[in-house]
């Protein structure tokens, strides 16, 4: 390197290391930044301190307020320099240091005079500058510069002033309006990029006015836009119009010659441009689709990555939709499988893969596994969901695809990618009969080397509901106890699991699994963990598991329970929320009384609607439902067993929400909870006195039943006083017929005796007065005789219902407002629980599936299948489903919906 | 909206320190998600070859270009659905602006040594997300004419006398 002159500092040791930042300080540099207050001004040294200031900001160093304000103030005084350099650097330093409005007044006089001086480097940067850091109030003052500006005879003056524009429309849109007579004239400009600028700032000025944007574009579609960025612009302009103007279906469709006409230009980008918008027009034809495609098919051989990549790209989103259309380009796709961009690569085989036939596949699968070995495992995931979805479409070829998905899962690869392949073979399993047994020796195969635990326990779990389906179960047993023997804990008792499932569904191998699961007793390690793998860990290790297991078989010679009783336990799904269990583990003291599962709470207490996520589009292989949040119910457990009279009421079914008796800001305060139980209802009022100078004593409600003809009072416990802000509860009781989803209105009168308090002391006066408050009315109804339970596979838990309770009867629902709000009536009319996210409607759709499921008093679970449909005068119908445990139920759901 | 636009341009080093970076939007709200941003894009993208033509990646949901010439590493980031080859016009505007103002000594220490150069070159590309100019003659032009013809107007600029008045100025700056 002969650059001798460079070398200012010879003495530095480290050549590479050098740079002219080396060993810079912050604190140092605002030293330096001192002489711009000189009288005597440097601009060499003056640009270098401020290149230096620059260099900190960019490197994320960040100058305090004062910092900052001393600073500006400093660089201001720059401006009496004549040095164009300098002044440059001035600029650019002002934008970094966004200053703020009392700071901005101190150059806006030196930034107006550079808007109006003869250099046009002046007005051009002082336009910019003053704009980024101008308030509404001055923007009025240089109006009229800023006009001026936009059609100045110097582009870059010009285009200083339009795109200030553009950025000073998202804040003062009002004043940037009136501009527009000047952008229209900037539009016309001969200089490409002015007329870029303009066209951008005239159609966001008149972007809600359809009609004029619809004559911009037609009348610059027609005319010769020079700038291809402006050309690309239009083009996405003209699509818009398109897009909107969609619904007139009449003759050919409005600029598809202008966007034909495009795939002419000359510049590529403009070319693409209006390719990529032929391919996204709304039910585009082949023959509009064909034109695009061929300039597309082009790109995929240019010497540009840039160019391939894009092609590709927009073609794999046409496969989507059009693979009949991409077809032709197969040949050169393939080439791209051996791109070096391996993104390029990755979107070459998953078109490949969407546009396939049958015939093509077997060659196909054979270029995919050499490139499969030499991408990151990012690509690969996206390889194995093209290959799953090929798959499903041609079910015939599930041979090569599978032998494909457990090739790879025998290499090298990460959880996520692995994963990814076991949920691919799950869902194929799943969909495609033919597939199960090879696929599910595959996964058998798979867990003899596999170093994730999470996935051998899932495919045990699968391998256990699966596997005694299929002709031979037998062929599976040496895998599964393989596992009892050679791996950790977890999965050992996974595997435990799995041979017990055997055994409950194949008597033929019952003997086999009982000397299995003996040897299991002598299992030396015991398991630790928590919750995460259903309710089976309740039962802890692997021994405590084989000893269950044989108990609950009848393999050790004792109690045998029913076969009903046996595959409810190995294959019924967890019906209670983990977090609920975990609770109620955790308040259970080891005593003489067993841990009562059925003590637990199964209310799914509704989450918050911002932690809900969409509904995923991918399809989920392995995994359980999320466990929701516990309810507060065990608060109110406790409080009502604590009270003698409530005592004998039995176990607490369900507690409502509070309903609110008063209105808000009234002397008195009074909410309500409805806690149901098999023979009785408790109203808790919660109450709070709102009056400071009051003291309230024996505060009951009075409720009368005239509306609630099953109710009758059997006890209520009064709330000895109430003083100012301090809530206190009084409850009343009723009984009820048992079991009987009884409805009724109440209304309630709030009697207490009211005592005057002497503010100064607090104290009560011995004296009260006897009062009364009307309460608002309350009602019982069908919801508050619903547990809100879900099920973990609703099609699962459907199927397993008896299929002559099933009830199913249609109803009319009259004019809704939406298809949503009368998902969402029905809903809270039955107060059941939402399965696998079917409460949410995609917008503007005609029909809709709701599922849901709870628990009905007396125990009975009970499974909902809601069909709507909503048509053009809004008027919805709706086909009701029941199943339950329990036909009087079924019928009572319908009972619900019809008198709703 | 509907204009194209870019949210950032980024010159790394080789090790994927920053030489210059410019934001153009809230996407990476605070220096450490910027730095964040710059090492996992570095790293993507080091062992790939973009040394003749420039390349492509999708990012986060982001489109990058990006080119590299000796020891720099010039990147573009605009939003997945932004015309792939318009970025890649304003990379090369950048990159080629950068080349005739460094008079073809591509490297981080003139890079550095003439930061001030960079600097502008980035605020004559882009402002504020918006595509200022990607014609890198003119780019060139613009930084260079500010350092030494006041008087000249800019459009008159060409690209041989971009390129002398860049020299001009690198030999001072040489010299000092």
């Amino acid at each position: 390197m002969a650059q001798p002159l460079v070398k200012k500092d010879d003495d530095r040791d480290d050549e590479a290391e050098y740079s002219p930042f080396l060993g810079i300080e912050k604190g140092a540099v605002l030293q330096e930044a001192r002489i711009f207050n000189d009288p005597q001004l440097d601009p060499r040294r003056c640009s270098q301190v401020i290149t230096r200031l620059l260099y900190l900001l960019n490197q994320g160093e960040s100058f305090t307020k004062i910092e900052a304000t001393e600073v500006f103030f400093a660089v201001t005084k720059l401006f009496q320099s004549k040095d164009i350099g300098l002044r440059r650097m001035v600029y650019l330093m002002i934008k970094e240091l966004s200053p703020s409005a009392d700071e901005v007044i101190i150059v806006t006089s030196s930034l107006m005079r550079d808007m109006n001086s003869k250099t046009d480097m002046y007005r051009a940067n002082a336009i910019r500058v003053l704009c980024r850091i101008t308030d509404g109030a001055l923007l009025t003052q240089i109006e009229r510069y800023l006009k001026q500006a936009i059609v100045d005879k110097n582009p870059v003056v010009a285009s200083a002033a339009l795109v200030s524009g553009i950025h000073l429309l998202q804040t003062n849109p009002e004043i940037v309006k009136r501009w527009s007579n000047e952008v229209q004239e900037a539009v016309q400009s001969r200089a490409a990029l002015v007329q870029f600028h303009a066209l951008a700032l005239l159609h966001q000025i008149r972007q809600n006015d359809r009609l004029a944007v619809s004559k911009l574009v037609t009348s610059l579609t027609r005319g010769t836009v020079r700038s291809p960025l402006a050309q690309c612009l239009l083009i996405r302009y003209a699509s818009q119009v398109i897009k909107e103007s969609s619904n007139m279906q009449t003759g050919d469709r409005p600029f598809y010659d202008y966007l034909e006409g495009c795939l002419r230009h000359k510049a590529e980008m403009v070319i693409f441009e209006a390719a990529r918008a032929i391919t996204e027009l709304s039910g585009v034809t082949s023959r509009e689709l064909t034109p695009a495609i061929t300039v597309l098919q082009l790109f995929l051989s240019s010497s540009k990555p840039v160019l391939r990549f894009a092609a590709v790209r927009t073609l794999n989103k046409v496969a989507m939709t059009h693979p009949m259309a991409v077809t032709n380009c197969n040949i050169d796709m393939e080439s791209l499988i051996s791109d070096q961009n391996r993104s390029i690569a990755t979107l070459a085989i998953t078109t490949l893969l969407k546009t396939g036939n049958e015939s093509s596949i077997d060659r196909l699968m054979k270029q995919i596994t050499n490139f499969m070995s030499d991408i990151a495992d990012e690509f690969k995931i996206v390889v194995v969901e093209a290959i799953r979805s090929l798959c499903l479409k041609f079910p015939l070829k599930y041979r090569s695809l599978m032998n494909f998905l457990s090739n790879i899962l025998r290499e090298e690869g990460g959880f996520e990618y692995k994963k990814a392949i076991v949920d691919s073979i799950v869902i194929l399993i799943r969909d495609i009969p033919d597939a199960k047994e090879s696929g599910l020796m595959h996964l058998c195969e798979f867990i003899e080397d596999c170093e994730f635990t999470y996935l051998s326990t899932q495919i045990l779990h699968f391998l256990g509901i699966e596997g005694p389906k299929t002709s031979d179960p037998s062929k599976y047993i040496r895998y599964i106890y393989n596992r009892v023997i050679l791996e950790n804990a977890t999965v050992r008792a996974s595997a435990v699991s799995t041979l017990a499932k055997f055994g409950a569904m194949v008597d033929a191998l019952k003997p086999r699994i009982f000397v299995l699961l003996r040897r299991c007793l002598f299992d030396s390690d015991d398991e630790d963990f928590a919750l995460d793998d259903c309710y089976l860990s309740l039962h802890s290790g692997v021994r405590d598991r084989a000893t269950l297991y044989l108990n609950t078989l009848g393999g050790d010679g004792t109690v045998v329970e029913t076969d009903k009783d046996v595959k409810d336990f190995l294959f019924g799904s967890l019906d209670v929320p983990l977090v609920n269990l975990e609770t109620s583990l955790k308040n259970y003291e080891p005593s003489e009384e067993p841990f009562d599962f059925s003590s637990v709470p199964r209310e799914v207490k509704s989450q918050p609607i911002a932690e809900k996520k969409a509904p995923g589009k991918k399809p989920t292989g392995l995994g359980a439902p999320p466990p929701g949040p516990t309810a507060a119910i065990d608060a109110y457990e406790k409080l009502l067993s604590s009270i003698p009279e409530f005592s004998s009421f039995g176990k607490l079914f369900k507690s409502s929400a509070p309903v609110e008796l008063t209105e808000a800001e009234t002397e008195y305060a009074v909410n309500v909870v409805k806690h149901i139980f098999d023979k009785h209802v408790v109203f808790q009022y919660n109450c709070t006195n709102t009056i400071p100078e009051q003291m309230l004593e024996n505060v009951i409600v009075i409720v009368d039943t005239s509306e609630a003809e099953e109710f009758s009072e059997v006890a209520s416990k009064p709330l000895r006083s109430l003083p100012y802000d301090t809530p206190g509860q009084t409850f009343v009781a009723f009984e009820k017929p048992e079991g009987v989803p009884a409805v009724g209105k109440f209304s309630n009168m709030l009697r207490f005796i009211v005592k005057e308090v002497d503010p100064s002391t607090g104290e009560a006066e011995d004296d009260g007065v006897e009062d009364e408050y009307q309460l608002e009315d309350l009602e019982v109804v069908a919801a508050d005789y619903m547990l809100k339970v879900g099920v973990s596979n609703f099609k699962n838990a459907w199927d397993s219902m008896d299929p002559d309770i099933e009830r199913v009867d249609e109803y009319g629902l009259g004019p809704r407002e939406s298809l949503a709000e009368a998902v969402s009536a029905v809903i809270s009319l039955l107060g059941m629980q939402p399965c696998e996210g079917t409460e949410s409607i995609p917008s503007n759709s005609r029909s809709h599936t709701c599922l849901l499921s709870g628990v009905y008093i007396g125990n009975v679970k009970v499974l909902v299948r809601l069909s709507f449909g909503i048509d053009a005068q809004r008027e919805v119908a709706m086909k009701l489903a029941v199943t339950s445990d329990d036909e009087a139920v079924s019928d009572a759901i319908h009972e619900i919906v019809a008198s709703g | 909206d509907l204009c194209p636009s870019v949210k950032n341009i980024l010159l790394l080093d080789s090790e994927g320190k920053r030489v210059a970076v410019k934001y153009y939007t809230d996407d990476w709200p605070t220096n450490s998600a910027k730095l964040a941003f710059e090492k996992s894009v570095f790293t993507k993208t080091q062992k790939t070859n973009a040394r003749t033509e420039a390349e492509i990646t999708m990012f986060e949901n982001n489109i990058v270009i990006y080119k590299f010439v000796q020891d720099l590493h010039f990147f573009v980031t605009g939003g997945e659905d932004e015309n792939e080859l318009i970025l890649s016009t304003v990379l090369q505007g950048f990159f080629d602006a950068v080349t005739l103002l460094l008079r073809n000594n591509v490297d981080k220490r003139e890079a550095l040594e003439n930061l001030d150069l960079i600097l502008l070159c980035l605020d004559e590309i882009v402002d504020g997300g918006m595509i200022l100019e990607t014609d890198a003659s003119v780019i060139a032009g613009k930084v260079a004419t500010n350092i030494l013809d006041a008087g000249a107007p800019l459009s008159e600029q060409t690209i041989s006398q971009a390129l002398a008045t860049a020299r001009e100025h690198l030999t001072r700056s040489l010299l000092k």
